[in-house]
């Protein structure tokens, strides 16, 4: 039984965040927070999961995730109904790289949704971990953010911000009881990524990549790559020289 | 990208898209039509639509609710059997029927309304489902159930996802004292050994199949096995699920006629040896191939057919016996065969498969030409004893043989949803 007991996801509703919520309840949580954008589609994973886990005491909150006040307010409903030991920030939306270039409200809206929003939720939770002494603050980030690329440098510049900040949160919190994870998931077989699929792309199951989460979260690992094998690949990918680089298709 | 059905007979491109919510479908160009597509268990050509739409339904995975007085379970339709097991199970609750696999949705189970091996105690899986709903492709809902718009319900049971996407389901959950069965392996020697055995076993056990050694010829050689519900839980540790996948395509099919005749004959002789009552774990005794992940590719390049008929018990004997004469005769043939009788009662749906007799299922490996002509002598048999094939696991049966086998076909025709469409409603009923 892990010590873990009370969880707060923000977006609850991506499909990475409900599998590692089903993988804390089996393992035994007491309260969960679920915040999401579409109070429907929150209730609906709600409803999965008091199925799952009628034990565990269950609440969903509904929130606009870009206004910095709307932000703060739910964080601050957030724990004041628990006192969570683990908060996950989930949400992101895969947007497509060429429609980013030509349009850019397009392009803003990516940057917002996957860079600017999980980091200001990630500073509000902060100021509540910092406050209640203890707790794993964990963020999903991509291997997308390693390095930029020209498939995809809309999204993994989002990332890239994602993953600087997590390292300046380890960073203030270094020595203390708070932990802040990042996790760098591979392309994972989502409903986000159904548009890569259908190109035939080969995709980690999304149950795999929530079991690593769940299992690094568990561990206290710093940087989470899901699966283990894309640490090896973004070593690579990282290090490799610009000619070799700008040679690639990817 | 390319998609492949259980069988692997071919992979064709298809535009594969995820449901996300299960509450709309996405538009359809005009002029194309879409298939729900769960998790492709199906053997032939009943979950693919090449060149069209695969709406693929598995993360339409939620649990809705669950009344733990009534046992009523209310999901989406892209839940595994599996998770459900694994779920209620533990909490005294368990599914009443399940095919020889629980990596299908519940959306699958319902639209090829499978069976398992207690069909003479619980029918099939229609016969449970107390409501669902169905998402049609003009946008309306339509809510059926035994009770509730029947034709719809008694359409869509067994209706291969040609009615319409079934989005969510109400299935009623039997009562279990835990996850343990109480089994005994009987070997038999001669196809009345077996029928004797079926006839004697259905009145005091939920559970009984037969595997059959389809190259024993007249003899006819098995393994009885039947099972049922452990009555008192029994503390003993659950075996942890640890899954093998065949890593690759091999070059040849591993199931051969130099690999098939010893392979068979030790596994008799292993299973003959345990004959005898034992207490089995559910997942080994109904999904004992789950575990090896992907064995559909040991039928290697070309792919495999199962072959599943079932034919009623007055001629079952004669019609049995004259197909493993057939297949013994040519050769072909598979470990996997399995022989088992159905209860005497009919499904709920107009397309369902099973009905009062026995059915024989057996794989064969893809040789092309010579495959396709037994399976014509099998077809003769099984039209003569007035039987019918299992859509499910068909690639290649005959119009007249379906239509012969499927005699609500026509009723059937009023429900169908003209924005769906599969490779076998395209080659058996018109689009």
């Amino acid at each position: 039984m892990s010590t873990m007991r009370k969880i707060v996801i923000v977006g609850a509703t991506s499909a990475m965040a409900e599998h590692c919520a089903r993988l804390w309840l089996q393992q035994g949580v007491d309260e969960m927070v679920l915040i999401g954008r579409d109070v429907q589609r929150t209730e609906r994973v709600a409803a999965d999961l008091r199925v799952r886990a009628p034990q565990c005491r269950i609440e969903t909150i509904s929130s606009d995730f870009l206004q910095p006040e709307a932000i703060a307010r739910t964080v601050d409903q957030a724990c004041s109904t628990i006192n969570p030991d683990i908060v996950l920030i989930a949400h992101g939306s895969l947007p497509e790289q060429a429609d980013c270039q030509q349009n850019l409200q397009q392009n803003r809206a990516a940057l917002e949704v996957n860079a600017l929003s999980p980091v200001l939720f990630a500073e509000a939770f902060a100021t509540h971990l910092e406050q209640a002494g203890q707790g794993k603050l964990v963020l999903i980030g991509s291997v997308a953010g390693d390095r930029g690329r020209k498939s995809n440098y809309v999204y993994g510049a989002a990332k890239g911000l994602v993953t600087r900040y997590a390292q300046g949160l380890q960073h203030r919190f270094a020595g203390s009881r708070i932990q802040v994870l990042l996790v760098k998931p591979g392309p994972t077989d989502t409903p986000m990524t159904a548009h890569i699929k259908s190109s035939g792309a080969k995709l980690a199951s999304v149950e795999q990549v929530a079991a690593n989460i769940v299992s690094g979260v568990a561990r206290g690992k710093m940087v989470i790559y899901a699966p283990a094998k894309w640490q090896l690949i973004m070593l690579i990918i990282r290090h490799l020289p610009r000619v070799i680089f700008n040679q690639m298709n990817i | 990208m390319k998609v492949y059905s259980w069988g692997r007979l071919s992979g064709e491109p298809h535009a594969v898209s995820m449901l996300a919510s299960a509450g709309s479908l996405p538009a359809l160009a005009d002029g194309q039509r879409a298939l729900p597509h769960g998790m492709g268990r199906s053997y032939g050509d009943s979950c693919l639509n090449p060149q069209g739409t695969l709406w693929k339904t598995t993360a339409l995975d939620h649990y809705v609710s669950f009344d733990p007085e009534s046992g009523l379970l209310v999901c989406e339709a892209g839940v595994l059997l599996r998770d459900i097991q694994r779920t209620f199970i533990p909490r005294g609750w368990i599914l009443p029927v399940t095919p020889g696999t629980q990596l299908v949705t519940v959306g699958g189970a319902i639209a090829n309304d499978v069976h398992g091996k207690n069909h003479h105690v619980h029918g099939s899986f229609g016969d449970h489902v107390r409501q669902l709903r169905l998402l049609r492709t003009d946008g309306s809902v339509i809510e059926c159930g035994p009770e509730q718009n029947a034709e719809w319900f008694a359409a869509t049971v067994g209706g291969l996802g040609l009615t319409g996407v079934i989005t969510q389901a109400c299935l009623q959950l039997r009562p279990v004292a835990g996850p343990w069965m109480e089994t005994e392996t009987c070997p038999y020697h001669s196809l009345d050994d077996f029928f004797q055995l079926a006839d004697t076993s259905e009145a005091h056990w939920e559970h009984t199949v037969s595997w059959i050694d389809c190259m024993s010829g007249s003899h006819s050689r098995g393994i009885f096995m039947r099972g049922n519900p452990a009555a008192a839980d029994i503390s003993q540790p659950e075996p942890a699920a640890k899954a093998l996948t065949v890593p690759l395509v091999p070059p040849v099919s591993l199931i051969n006629p130099l690999s098939l005749r010893p392979f068979n004959a030790a596994y008799f002789h292993a299973q003959a040896r345990k004959s005898g009552r034992r207490i089995q774990h559910y997942a080994g005794y109904f999904y004992p191939l789950d575990n090896l992940l992907e064995w559909n590719r040991t039928y290697g390049p070309r792919g495999f057919y199962q072959y599943q008929s079932v034919v009623p018990r007055h001629v079952g004997q004669d019609a049995v016996a004259a197909m493993l004469k057939e297949i013994t005769r040519s050769g072909a043939g598979s470990f996997l065969a399995v022989l088992k009788t159905f209860g005497n009662r009919q499904a709920v749906g107009m397309m369902s498969f099973p009905q009062p007799g026995v059915t024989l299922a057996l794989d064969f490996p893809n040789k092309g030409a010579s495959t396709l002509a037994l399976f014509q002598r099998l077809d003769a048999i099984v039209r003569e004893a007035g039987g019918r094939l299992y859509m499910a696991k068909d690639a290649r049966m005959p119009r007249d043989l379906f239509e012969a086998g499927y005699p609500r076909l026509a009723e059937f025709l009023n429900y169908r949803d003209p924005g769906l469409s599969s490779a076998l409603s395209r080659r058996l009923i018109g689009y």
